[in-house]
């Protein structure tokens, strides 16, 4: 994952705690790692500096933090004793998967415990008849479409990393992909978890049977980014492999044009397996490497994806094809093979990688807003190139609304980071505005706790904390991420935008 | 709306300083389903209104006195509709009643349950404030996914003032086929069909008959129909039967002096229990007209991986299946913080909360 703005994360943030004393980490350090010592094999305990580096960030590499130390147990009954001993001491506790989220989830606290579940790699069962996937949270998202290939099922969420993103990762964040309008986040593909609470012990929530008595507390675990629950095990439900699908990729003139194509596809009765868009700018950057062959004349090109039976598919493909020249397409073609297929998507896959080759450095934002404000946003986030003087391409996940700006800046050059940060912010509070939210699917966890001011209230965020201490009493499981405190709110000073309700409504906004 | 909203606030705030119990109502069409709250009852039918509901969106929000028929109705004229397909049971419930008792109807097993359309609702707080989580956008990962909690919660959190939800184009074509197979062919058969890509929408045995109905493009249909043969319901018949299954109007739901509805995993053979039975779901729910004792039923269903509620009838004692010490610790402390006095529906979902 290329890295955004790796110099600028030395910068201390407004709100940060300062950096602690060396001595007295160091005395901690040994205090702590004493105590696990007796609980976990020596080869699960990493405490020297050269050792801890590699966990200092994940895929958000502007926010770096070195961690206490790491543990990386491979038992439940270890995961179990770490979070007991976390909970006796006082000690902080960050889960960590791959390592490749965005908003810098798991990034470590100067005073905590990193507890990786890499060694938690293991697919416990398949269950062909049940169409579910029991496993162990450190296993790769692709790799349980991987193994449940030979029985003609697949899990459905499947985010751009999917390579290398952990499950666990997924439920903490829960995950979208570029296929959840038809198949759902990860929430809609997890059957049930099993944790270990702060206090130590293990819970179960969901399972196999579809209801569960007493409050959904699985539901609002999945997302939770990691502060309500040390999660050991997952049970995933598996879906039938479509038997062929086909992308149609259509050209416009105009982004408006090709936002209100969305619209009326949806308006159509149709549920795309994936709808995705491009500007102008981000097929113009991953045409030169991937050959996608984009029409590079088009202000936007979208990518509609229908899946099924074959004969499911040609219906489908082709009320899209007449649903988008009535929207005003110019030009359009239907994937005549998987392979065609592949390569249309590749660009779309690649778009963050091509965004790295032709910036140092580049911001990925995730806002989401309705449909029917697509247009509008991109001539807005146009304006904002201008006012900061920065280049932006535009990826979404279009069928849903889900925005992926990603600017482009230079994190040597003086102030580039400091206007790219502004601008990302100014993007976010534009969906927040407009009845959308700061983020679809790569959560808040540090880089968003200053929006998050803007979209809750202080009375809703004080409704989060209480979730929190309901689920960990002392506040040890990932404190300091995904809710901001109201006192960075005060000290952020931006006030809360009651959703969909313009402050000024009379004010031209694009 | 302004209004109603006040007069709700007034009432809440109200009750909560003098830790008077409130007992929350809608349509009272449920108001056998639960443990059976405490308290003087607070109506919630006057704030009512499809508050916005634009179709290629994908989303309708409306507030919580909304009659079920309103919102399916509005939906209807523009080809959409709500694909977990609440159960209206004997009566029209309001929106707010719906997502409280978070119950799904025939389709739950291939669309999805009640929570997973819940994209953001408002809370009534103790203080009288309206919180507002989730949105009106399809993915939303700020904060915590309040907004499922809440469906299903039976209103101890609070009132649910309005709910945003996910809506489904209409089908654009369904068709019921029915088999003559005994109950374990019946679960092997719809666990086989389940991983298939075929266009499944519910599945139901009742009395040596399997029922498959299938939604989606008619190519998708007939080519589903070739593969699996079976006899074709006449459209009419097949829409009431249906219709019938998801308000509960089958003779089963009738005058049954105890009523079981047991969730276990769907490939669960036959289970030990006595009684006439109905299944849905593809075999993961299972209904029992069963006077075997509480303790036995819940014993059978613990076993086999599964839950068991008590729907209606039979003896006194708890409804719902019993928590595990540290999940039951997890709800005190969450129903302690969102409501302090227990004022809100106290008992209703968990005795003592």
């Amino acid at each position: 994952m290329p890295a955004a703005a790796p110099e600028a994360s030395r910068h201390p943030r407004p709100g940060e705690p300062a950096a602690s004393d060396p001595a007295a980490t160091a005395v901690r350090r040994r205090e702590v790692a004493r105590v696990l010592e007796d609980l976990l094999p020596p080869d699960c305990i990493l405490s020297r500096e050269e050792e801890l580096r590699p966990y200092e960030c994940d895929g958000l590499a502007a926010y770096r933090e070195r961690p206490l130390l790491v543990a990386l147990p491979r038992t439940e009954e270890q995961v179990c004793a770490v979070v007991r001993t976390c909970h006796r001491l006082g000690v902080p506790l960050v889960a960590r998967g791959a390592g490749t989220g965005l908003s810098g989830g798991a990034l470590p606290h100067a005073a905590g415990v990193l507890l990786s579940l890499t060694r938690f790699d293991r697919i416990l069962n398949i269950d062909p008849v049940a169409r579910t996937a029991r496993v162990q949270p450190g296993v790769r998202n692709l790799a349980v479409s991987e193994a449940s290939a030979p029985f003609g099922l697949y899990y459905a969420p499947d985010p751009s990393s999917q390579i290398a993103c952990t499950i666990g990762g997924n439920v903490a964040e829960n995950s979208g992909g570029v296929h959840c309008l038809k198949y759902g986040l990860t929430v809609h593909n997890v059957l049930g978890v099993r944790g270990c609470t702060i206090e130590g012990e293990i819970v179960e929530l969901g399972g196999a049977a579809l209801d569960a008595p007493g409050l959904d507390l699985l539901a609002i675990t999945l997302g939770s980014e990691g502060l309500l629950l040390i999660v050991t095990e997952v049970l995933l439900k598996l879906v039938p492999k479509p038997e062929c699908a086909q992308v149609v990729m259509v050209s416009f003139d105009d982004v408006g044009k090709a936002g209100e194509g969305v619209a009326a596809i949806i308006a159509a009765g149709i549920i795309p397996a994936g709808l995705e868009m491009m500007d102008r700018q981000a097929t113009a950057a991953v045409e030169p490497f991937v050959k996608a062959g984009y029409d590079l004349s088009a202000e936007a090109i979208l990518l509609a994806e229908s899946d099924g039976t074959a004969d499911e598919v040609a219906e489908e493909v082709a009320a899209i094809e007449s649903v988008l020249r009535a929207a005003g397409a110019t030009a359009l073609s239907v994937s005549r093979s998987e392979a065609e297929r592949l390569r249309f998507w590749s660009g779309r896959k690649n778009a963050f990688p091509a965004a790295g080759r032709l910036s140092p450095d580049y911001y990925c934002m995730d806002g989401t807003i309705p449909r029917r404000a697509l247009g509008a946003v991109l001539r807005a986030i146009e304006a904002m190139e201008r006012k900061y003087g920065l280049k932006c391409l535009n990826v979404f996940h279009a069928g849903d609304g889900n925005l992926h700006p990603l600017i482009l800046f230079d994190a040597n050059k003086e102030g580039q980071w400091e206007r790219a940060e502004r601008f990302g912010i100014e993007i976010l509070e534009l969906c927040v505005t407009l009845g959308g939210t700061v983020t679809g699917e790569h959560g808040v966890g540090v880089e968003k706790l200053n929006p998050m001011c803007v979209q809750f209230s202080a009375a809703e965020r004080a409704a989060f904390f209480a979730v929190k201490a309901a689920f960990d009493p002392p506040g040890l499981l990932n404190p300091g991420k995904a809710i901001p405190t109201l006192a960075r709110c005060v000290e952020y000073g931006r006030q809360h935008i009651r959703r969909g309700e313009l402050p000024h409504p009379e004010l031209p906004r694009f | 709306m302004e209004g109603a909203l006040a007069e709700l606030r007034t009432a809440v705030m109200e009750a909560h300083r003098a830790r008077r119990p409130l007992r929350l109502c809608g349509g009272r069409t449920k108001d056998f389903y639960g443990e059976g709250a405490e308290g003087s009852p607070l109506d919630l039918t006057g704030y009512r209104g499809v508050v916005e509901y634009e179709p290629s969106e994908l989303v309708l929000t409306a507030r919580c006195g909304t009659r079920l028929s309103e919102i399916e109705g509005e939906l209807a004229a523009h080809r959409q509709f709500l694909a977990f397909e609440p159960p209206s049971l004997g009566g029209d419930p309001t929106l707010g009643g719906v997502i409280a008792a978070g119950l799904s109807g025939p389709r739950r097993a291939h669309a999805g349950a009640a929570r997973d359309f819940v994209l953001g609702a408002v809370l009534l707080a103790v203080d009288g404030e309206a919180l507002h989580f989730g949105g009106k956008v399809m993915k939303n990962v700020a904060g915590f996914d309040v907004s499922r909690l809440l469906c299903g919660s039976l209103g101890i959190l609070g009132p649910i003032l309005e709910v945003s939800l996910k809506v489904m184009p209409l089908p654009r074509e369904e068709q019921t086929l029915r088999f003559e197979l005994s109950e374990a062919a019946a679960l092997e058969a719809f666990n086989r069909w389940g991983g298939q890509p075929l266009p499944v929408s519910a599945t139901a045995w009742w009395q040596g008959l399997a029922y498959l109905r299938l939604s989606g493009a008619p190519a998708a249909l007939s080519a589903a129909r070739a593969r699996l043969g079976g006899e074709t319901v006449e459209p009419a018949a097949a829409t009431e039967w249906w219709q019938a299954l998801r308000s509960q109007r089958h003779a089963l739901f009738g005058a049954v002096p105890s009523l079981w509805r047991l969730s276990v995993p769907s490939p669960t053979a036959p289970l030990a229990l006595t009684g006439a039975r109905l299944i849905e779901w593809g075999g993961a729910l299972r209904w029992y007209a069963s006077e075997l004792p509480a303790s036995e039923v819940r014993r059978i269903a613990s076993a086999a991986g599964g839950t068991a509620l008590h729907w209606r009838g039979g003896a006194a004692g708890s409804r719902f299946h019993p928590l595990a010490a540290p999940v039951l610790a997890i709800h005190r402390r969450l129903k302690e913080r969102f409501d302090p006095h227990g004022i809100f529906n106290h008992g209703r979902l968990i005795a003592g909360l």
